[in-house]
């Protein structure tokens, strides 16, 4: 135990009270450094490694931070009873946990030596042998699946789907965690029925998979990045109506996937 | 495993049209009761008092107007209009006499007043000079006592002005047993009197007069019965004929004799409720553990066949309405601290049996849906959680607390089961707890509680040690030296446990003194009937009557003293950044800050009153500078640039709230100085004192007589409301704030402790939301924490009510240890509950 409880990593935020992200009552670990662009993404100051200085309400404030493992498990432990109770736990998101291997599998296990149950939201973009090292320490994982076609997937995300699909159906197949498939509905990138379809019947495909969750677009984060001092991609985009959302559902839910809009 | 039913249950048109009813008008104060007494207190003088008052209920009750309104089920009307309300002058008249022209415009609860009933009552106060109990407490109150209440160091302002209210009396005997029951047990204690006995004359007539006011609720019952036949005779709808036939035979029967089905066992009910409020002006007259009581009637009936869940339902819905129906008025600052026409009539459903098994019933489900069908402030609805609570009662709580009208309030038996047991309340008994008020545990029918005894707001010693003991100009409490001379932190604690200790037996001065002249000018006869072991002992609750005796006075502020105090500690004595003279200069001048308009003018009006008392002429001019002064702070701009430094700083230390171990466990300390020391002192009816932490809604008015504190907050702005963090210094969510909470003692304030949370509807959506959330409240309780109590309404929706108040006439809203209508409250205390911390869900 000693030894993993220093490890260290660089998160950028940890949110408590969270029940979109996993069962019941969760504290969000938000690790900084993300492999993909993707050009809605709600957490510019998540996608590089470095620390930045973001305009926050006119102050500025440090994004990113230090941290061992035995720093962050004093706050994670704090809302315990909330846990147990709710049957939440703990979720690593980002950025990508995945591309801290020497710190997030470590944080993982000291939840597990807690008895609290953990969750990691992922893109699945990373090497199998990294994947590995972390699915023995999670009890849920959600992944995102944004488009089955990988031109259009580089296109919005900088990265091909590939080794992403690749990823899911091992995850699937290894048997050693619940894995629900998320899919972030994008205008113009992934909004149509034939896109919802295909994601629906690959995830459907996948051993073990049971729910798929649509998570509509939002902009909440794009005043984040003028404060950054960066150009929002997809300024001027509508959000998408609440009926079509709808009908994107039952499109999803003809794979015979329980879905839901929302985490 | 118990299965309940819990589908839901349409509301019907009767309901719907009672609701519309009850808003029709404005409240109006009638004179009735008033006139009745006066007329018959002249006639009895000479008498033993507890004659006197029994013979007043009887007459009052015999002369009363009586109403049966349209559509009702379930009759029994203290005021002919709906939501109005009847005076009490043996309590106190001139706050009345005085307000009598203006009580009709005040911005909190206005009551509308005839001309004529004015002229009525101006008629009638004369008689009462001298004869109130508000009178006999100030005669035997100290003089110290006096003139802290004077200068708002605490507010006992609750029983010096009204009854003391307060109690659950034994509704299950009356429906099982009757009045009938009671005049045969009160004749077998005459019975037993002997002539020689020592306490033959005062057991003697308190059993007479017990036996006058039961025979009296009784008469009462039956003018209803022949008032319900008259008017079916003249009846042309047959369905409302046939109803009011029903009517009639039900008032015939109870509560004189015991009901013999649920729906007279709800007539029953609700003429022991409003008898109750006849008899004295006490609020907080609460029906305590209803669901527990009423199930025996409904469990034969639905057996028997001859009761519909639905039937069922109409009549609880009735009665919820009803409960609302009796209102009371208030003096005008008494108005503000329990704003809302608030009768803190608390209801109580689940728990635990007296033998510690789970009490939840189908009838618990049926309130909680009486209340989702009423949405009004009435009753205040409580329900007991414990760890054997089943999960589908608690969600459909949860669900009630989703529509958004503050209720129901969560309590946990974990915790206020022993902390009544360490009062020295049996198991059983403890078990067997129900809620007064607004959050008072106490044992249903063998109690007299006292609870609200008086608010305690717990910063204003803090200024006396700023001020050493000077307020106003005036030594109002006891020199703890000079506060610049204080060398360490330790020294300064001390002076503050010394200020609040000085204060607080001021405080039980002044709760005795009342006491003692309830006792003597207003014992209650009818009240004490129903409450053990009034009967045996012979004598009423008021002389030491009931079996368990308690006084309890609230204290709050326990976040601004803890974030305070801290402030001192560190910024001061320990990284010595600021001097005690900057510090106590920034405070004097409100760190730099404008006062509020209204605090502005009464410190316009003191500056000025003092240079007239100088013999010093004040032009108008003057006048208008010196409140332009007081409202625009500091002109200079190093001043305010320091006091901005010193503001900056206290902003940045770390705040109660948060769920950060050193601060919190600090504030469990700080609440120890209020919640210790009292438990030293004893009342005059042989039982103890004990604290409760909350400020029911006077955080908001107590502040605005409340000078700048440490921890940044400006003078005369509201103070924490009960035993939550300041609004908005919590800032890591709804677990945070909770776990800080949780680390009060809460076990030694049995008295109740109120912990209030905001949370945006979205928090609540769905199965999901609802499970998380009662996760949540488990979570909480699972720490020890007391009490839980939701506002689930977006900050928006609130910002337009303020700005359309006609659009939400039937917004409720959490207040404090109750729910009342936002539009009926006063600006400020509107933009209190606004500001408290919304907690969402993080996306």
């Amino acid at each position: 135990m000693e030894n993993y409880m220093k490890a260290k990593g660089r998160i950028f935020d940890i949110q408590k009270y969270s029940i979109h992200d996993g069962p019941g009552i969760r504290t969000i670990i938000f690790l900084k450094g993300c492999a993909l662009r993707c050009k809605w993404c709600c957490n510019p100051e998540s996608q590089e490694f470095g620390v930045q200085t973001m305009l926050f309400e006119g102050k500025e404030k440090i994004m990113g931070q230090d941290v061992t493992v035995a720093d962050v498990m004093p706050v994670i432990k704090q809302d315990i009873f909330y846990y147990n109770r709710s049957g939440g736990g703990v979720t690593l998101s980002g950025g990508e946990a995945l591309l801290q291997p020497d710190f997030a599998p470590h944080l993982l296990h000291a939840c597990k030596d807690y008895g609290i149950n953990t969750a990691i939201e992922t893109t699945g973009f990373a090497k199998w042998e990294i994947i590995q090292k972390y699915l023995p320490f999670l009890d849920y994982v959600l992944m995102d699946i944004k488009h089955m076609n990988s031109l259009k997937h580089k296109e919005f995300t900088t990265q091909p789907n590939e080794l992403i699909l690749e990823n899911a159906k091992k995850i699937a197949q290894s048997g050693l965690v619940n894995l629900t498939i998320r899919v972030p509905v994008i205008p113009a990138f992934n909004d149509t029925h034939k896109e919802i379809d295909d994601i629906a019947m690959f995830a459907a495909s996948l051993p073990g998979v049971e729910k798929l969750h649509l998570l509509p677009y939002h902009r909440l984060g794009q005043g984040k990045y003028e404060g950054l001092g960066r150009q929002y991609a997809l300024d001027g985009v509508e959000l998408i109506p609440d009926k079509h959302m709808k009908e994107l559902l039952v499109t999803a839910e003809k794979s015979g996937l329980k879905c839901q809009i929302g985490g | 495993m118990k299965t309940f039913n819990i589908t839901d249950i349409p509301k019907t048109d009767r309901v719907q049209y009672l609701l519309d009813d009850l808003f029709a008008k404005m409240p109006e104060i009638e004179v009735e009761r008033a006139v009745l007494l006066t007329e018959s207190y002249k006639a009895t003088e000479g008498l033993p008092i507890i004659k006197r008052r029994a013979l007043a209920f009887e007459h009052i009750l015999e002369n009363i107007p009586i109403t049966i309104r349209d559509h009702e089920l379930v009759v029994g009307s203290a005021t002919k209009a709906p939501r109005s309300c009847q005076v009490f002058p043996e309590y106190s008249y001139e706050w009345l006499e005085s307000e009598l022209d203006t009580i009709e415009f005040r911005e909190a609860d206005p009551f509308h007043i005839s001309e004529e009933n004015k002229q009525i009552l101006r008629n009638i106060y004369p008689y009462w000079k001298g004869k109130t109990t508000s009178e006999l407490a100030s005669a035997y109150m100290a003089p110290e006592a006096i003139m802290a209440i004077d200068h708002n160091m605490f507010t006992p302002g609750n029983y010096f002005y009204n009854g003391v209210g307060h109690f659950t009396v034994d509704y299950g005997k009356v429906i099982k047993v009757g009045y009938k029951g009671y005049i045969s047990e009160i004749e077998a204690e005459l019975e037993k009197c002997n002539v020689y006995d020592a306490d033959y004359a005062k057991r003697h007539e308190f059993l007479e007069s017990a036996l006058i006011s039961c025979k009296a609720a009784i008469n009462y019952a039956r003018r209803y019965a022949h008032l319900a036949y008259e008017m079916a005779k003249q009846c042309h709808d047959a369905a409302r004929k046939q109803e009011l036939l029903l009517i009639a035979k039900n008032c015939a029967n109870v509560p004189e004799n015991g009901a013999s089905n649920f729906y007279e066992a709800c007539q029953s009910f609700w003429f022991v409720q409003m008898l109750i409020q006849m008899e004295s002006s006490g609020h907080s007259i609460s029906p305590g553990r209803f669901d527990q009581y009423m199930y025996p009637y409904y469990e034969t009936d639905i057996n028997k066949g001859i009761l519909t869940r639905e039937f069922a339902q109409e009549l609880l819905d009735c009665i919820w309405i009803k409960l609302n129906d009796l209102n009371k008025a208030r003096d005008a600052a008494s108005a503000e601290g329990f704003a809302g026409y608030s009768l803190f009539q608390n209801l109580c459903a689940g728990g635990q049996t007296e033998d510690g098994r789970d009490a939840t019933n189908d009838l618990s489900f049926l309130c909680i849906q009486a209340s989702m069908h009423t949405r009004l402030p009435a009753p205040s609805f409580s329900v007991r959680i414990w760890n054997g609570t089943p999960n589908e009662f608690l969600l459909k709580c949860a669900e009630l607390t989703r529509t958004g009208i503050g209720l129901p309030a969560y309590y946990n038996d974990e915790v206020i089961i022993p902390a009544l047991m360490s009062r020295g309340i049996t198991l059983e008994d403890a078990r067997n707890y129900n809620i007064i008020g607004c959050v008072e545990p106490q044992v249903p029918h063998k109690t007299d509680g006292w609870h609200d005894a008086a608010f305690f707001n717990m910063c204003r010693p803090l200024e006396l040690v700023f001020s050493n003991g000077v307020d106003k100009g005036r030594q109002i409490s006891i020199q703890t030296g000079d506060v610049l001379n204080m060398k360490t932190f330790d020294e300064f604690y001390d002076a503050y446990k010394a200020q609040m200790k000085y204060m607080i037996r001021l405080m039980v001065n002044a709760d005795n003194a009342i006491d003692v002249a309830h006792g003597e000018l207003c014992p209650l006869p009818f009240v004490s009937c129903m409450i053990e072991d009034c009967i045996a002992r012979g004598k009423t609750i008021q002389e030491g009557g009931a079996h368990y005796n308690f006084t309890g006075p609230q204290g709050f502020g326990i976040a601004n003293m803890t974030d305070a105090l801290y402030a001192v500690k560190t910024l001061v004595f320990e990284k010595k950044l600021v001097s005690m003279a900057d510090f106590k200069d920034a405070l004097i001048h409100n760190y730099g800050k404008g006062l509020t308009p209204k605090a502005a003018r009464i410190a316009t009006q003191e500056v000025v009153d003092n240079l007239i008392a100088l013999g010093k002429p004040v032009s108008k001019e003057q006048i208008a500078d010196i409140c332009r002064m007081f409202l625009a702070g500091t002109s200079s701009k190093t001043d305010a640039e320091r006091y901005d430094k010193l503001l900056d700083m206290i902003d940045n230390l770390p705040k109660y709230g948060n769920d950060i171990e050193e601060i919190d466990l600090f504030a469990r300390d700080v609440a120890y100085v209020y919640t210790k020391e009292l438990q030293n002192y004893k009342n005059p009816r042989g039982g103890m004192f004990h604290a409760g932490l909350y400020p029911v809604s006077a955080n908001v008015p107590l502040g605005e007589q409340t000078g700048a504190t440490p921890d940044g907050r400006l003078a005369n702005t509201p103070i924490a409301d009960g035993v939550g963090p300041r609004s908005g210094s919590d800032k890591f969510g709804p677990t945070a704030a909770a776990n800080s909470v949780a680390k009060l003692d809460h076990g030694i304030a049995s008295n109740g402790t109120l912990y209030n949370q905001k949370f945006h509807p979205s928090a609540l959506s769905g199965i999901e939301g609802l499970q998380n959330f009662s996760s949540y409240i488990r979570a909480f309780f699972d720490q020890k924490g007391m009490h839980m109590q939701f506002n689930v309404v977006s900050k928006e929706t609130l910002i337009d009510a303020q700005k359309h108040p006609e659009n939400y006439k039937s917004l409720v809203v959490r207040v404090a240890g109750y729910s009342a209508l936002f539009t009926t409250l006063s600006r400020s205390l509107q933009d209190d509950i606004i500001n408290r911390t919304e907690q969402a869900f993080n996306a």
